[in-house]
């Protein structure tokens, strides 16, 4: 029973890291139906941004006090993956708008390797996993035998905090109505006055400084970084956008605790345990592929001439 | 030329020699009119006269290949969002709503281009965001109102009639408040009476102070509607007066209303009464 309870926490906490950046996947996808393969990888980007910020631009006298440096940290990821966004679509998205949809798919897998290969290549001693430093408190609450670390709380607490503002965000304001209206018809969303372009960029703004979040505190959470987090993290967000409904907010974030619970219970209780629990949430994503393709919140008919 | 009028105000819209050639088909040949202020004119002719194409080049969705096209003396810019900034706005004659946003939702966007709300701003919600967005939804109902939609603010626009979505497109054509509206078949597919009702919703709207510029195929309405009726016969403007002038015109007989009786049963709505 406390193994089942500490495992769906386990999970809870990787949903919610995940919801960073299955958003990104998903919006990105509702508006230029393009599958940004490249999105993990701006997580990751933001998690090293974070780091060396920490290590190279803090005075000694901020990086010990947590609640200065973490705010930091946060904010240097979250921009620095928003600075890799925006230079991505400018100038490799934008030029293929008009293109066959595989040309972007193809670049999205080239702008992957090439982030991964550049943090390998530029970061100093890339090749080999970081030590994240330590910018919140080590502590855990234990209840019921079940320990919730405390950084584990913070990823869940930003998670809902940050998809509620999106939500709001794009629900309310005039640059979300504009994002909904270009999803759904670009063409009349211009004779409207919208500047596609600029509401292209946002969305890939506002994933992008989700995901930058996101890799900051997974550092925080998982203590070290290494340029494959991205890689891994983006896939299980890919998985959970389309588990959820890929092009609907509400379906990512369902998704992304969805696939949370699924890798953590599956590694605890099926045949192979943790090494295997990969291949569970790719079971997930073929059943979905096959028995539902749209998701739980995907509209059936997405397709557009 | 074939000029609209001869007003003495200077006219609000202004085509002058516009072409617009695919490939080898020419669209548009040399099409010139003007439109004045707080006029309706009507733009008639046969399938494929080049009606809609002339409608795109106006919002700027297809560059003429000539000509220029003003409004209230400056030249039109050739990109659709700037277009409806200049106070161009128009509907489709295949309704094109956004089918998963709210009625309101649909207008709102229509205000889009008359609000002032920076990124930074509305991720705060500050006060001059709130006041923006009030405001924007005051106007929007005020609109849906005017085109009597306000009991069904709430409803996803997909799931209208027929009839109120076409409404629901003038209301958030409105909303960007334009000097010129475009209509695009604005009655086709309603029954007499959402017909004559949409009659009146644009004698109002011009009331209000706006041009439009209707293209309709059924020509008891247009003759009834418009102050001036321009005909497109194979992208060329082959008549254009005021109604009585054109109903009179043998050419337009001969082009348009003297076609074998199978063409005219099935432009016209339902055959309506004999012409």
């Amino acid at each position: 029973m406390v193994t089942l309870l500490q495992q769906l926490v386990n999970g809870i906490v990787l949903g919610g890291l995940l919801a960073f950046i299955t958003l990104g996947y998903t919006m990105v996808y509702g508006i230029i139906q393009l599958i940004n393969f490249a999105h993990g990888e701006v997580f990751m980007v933001g998690s090293y941004a974070a780091l060396a910020t920490y290590l190279w631009a803090l005075p000694s006298g901020i990086q010990s006090t947590w609640y200065l440096a973490l705010p930091i940290v946060i904010l240097a990821g979250a921009a620095f993956s928003v600075l890799v966004a925006v230079i991505m679509e400018r100038f490799a998205y934008r030029p293929l708008r008009n293109a066959p949809r595989l040309a972007p798919l193809i670049t999205a897998l080239g702008i992957s390797v090439f982030l991964q290969e550049a943090v390998r290549n530029f970061f100093p001693d890339g090749t080999r996993p970081k030590a994240f430093p330590e910018v919140f408190p080590e502590g855990q609450l234990t209840f019921l035998g079940v320990t919730v670390p405390a950084s584990g709380l913070l990823l869940v607490v930003m998670a809902i905090i940050l998809t509620g503002a999106l939500q709001l965000y794009v629900n309310t304001s005039k640059l979300g109505r504009a994002m909904r209206a270009t999803a759904q018809d670009p063409d009349t969303a211009r004779l409207m006055g919208i500047n596609p372009d600029r509401v292209i960029v946002l969305t890939f703004i506002l994933g992008a400084a989700l995901a930058g979040v996101g890799g900051v505190l997974y550092g925080v959470h998982y203590d070290n970084i290494n340029i494959t987090i991205g890689f891994q993290n983006g896939i299980f967000a890919f998985t959970a956008a389309v588990l959820g409904g890929i092009g609907s907010l509400r379906g990512a974030v369902v998704g992304a605790f969805c696939i949370g619970l699924i890798k953590t219970l599956a590694g605890q209780y099926m045949p192979g345990g943790t090494a295997y629990d990969y291949v569970w949430i790719f079971v997930i994503l073929i059943l979905v592929l096959v028995f539902r393709p749209q998701g739980f919140f995907g509209e059936t008919e997405r397709v557009r001439a | 030329m074939s000029s609209a009028s001869d007003r003495s105000a200077a006219p609000l819209l202004e085509a002058s020699g516009v072409s617009m050639v695919f490939g080898g088909l020419t669209a548009l040949n040399n099409v010139s009119l003007t439109v004045g202020r707080e006029e309706v004119l009507g733009l008639i002719g046969p399938n494929g006269a080049g009606k809609t194409t002339f409608f795109n080049c106006l919002t700027g969705q297809y560059v003429p290949t000539s000509g220029r096209i003003s409004l209230d003396g400056t030249t039109l810019p050739s990109d659709p969002a700037k277009v409806a900034a200049a106070g161009v706005a128009r509907t489709f004659q295949n309704i094109r709503l956004f089918p998963n946003m709210s009625v309101l939702e649909n207008v709102l966007v229509g205000r889009h281009v008359r609000m002032r709300q920076g990124a930074i701003a509305s991720i705060f919600h500050g006060p001059g965001f709130r006041k923006g967005e009030r405001l924007a939804r005051e106007r929007s109902r005020e609109l849906l109102d005017f085109v009597g939609l306000s009991q069904v603010e709430g409803e996803l626009s997909r799931n209208l009639p027929y009839g109120d979505q076409r409404r629901l497109e003038i209301a958030r054509a409105l909303a960007t408040e334009p000097s010129v509206l475009l209509l695009d078949e604005p009655t086709a597919g309603m029954n007499p009476q959402e017909t004559e009702d949409t009659r009146q919703l644009i004698f109002a709207i011009r009331d209000s102070g706006v041009s439009v510029i209707v293209i309709e195929h059924d020509t008891k309405f247009i003759f009834g509607l418009c102050d001036h009726v321009v005909v497109l016969v194979q992208g060329e403007v082959l008549v254009a007066g005021t109604p009585d002038v054109v109903r009179d015109d043998p050419r337009v007989i001969e082009a348009y209303l003297g076609k074998p009786p199978e063409d005219v049963a099935g432009t016209a709505t339902e055959g309506e009464e004999g012409r």
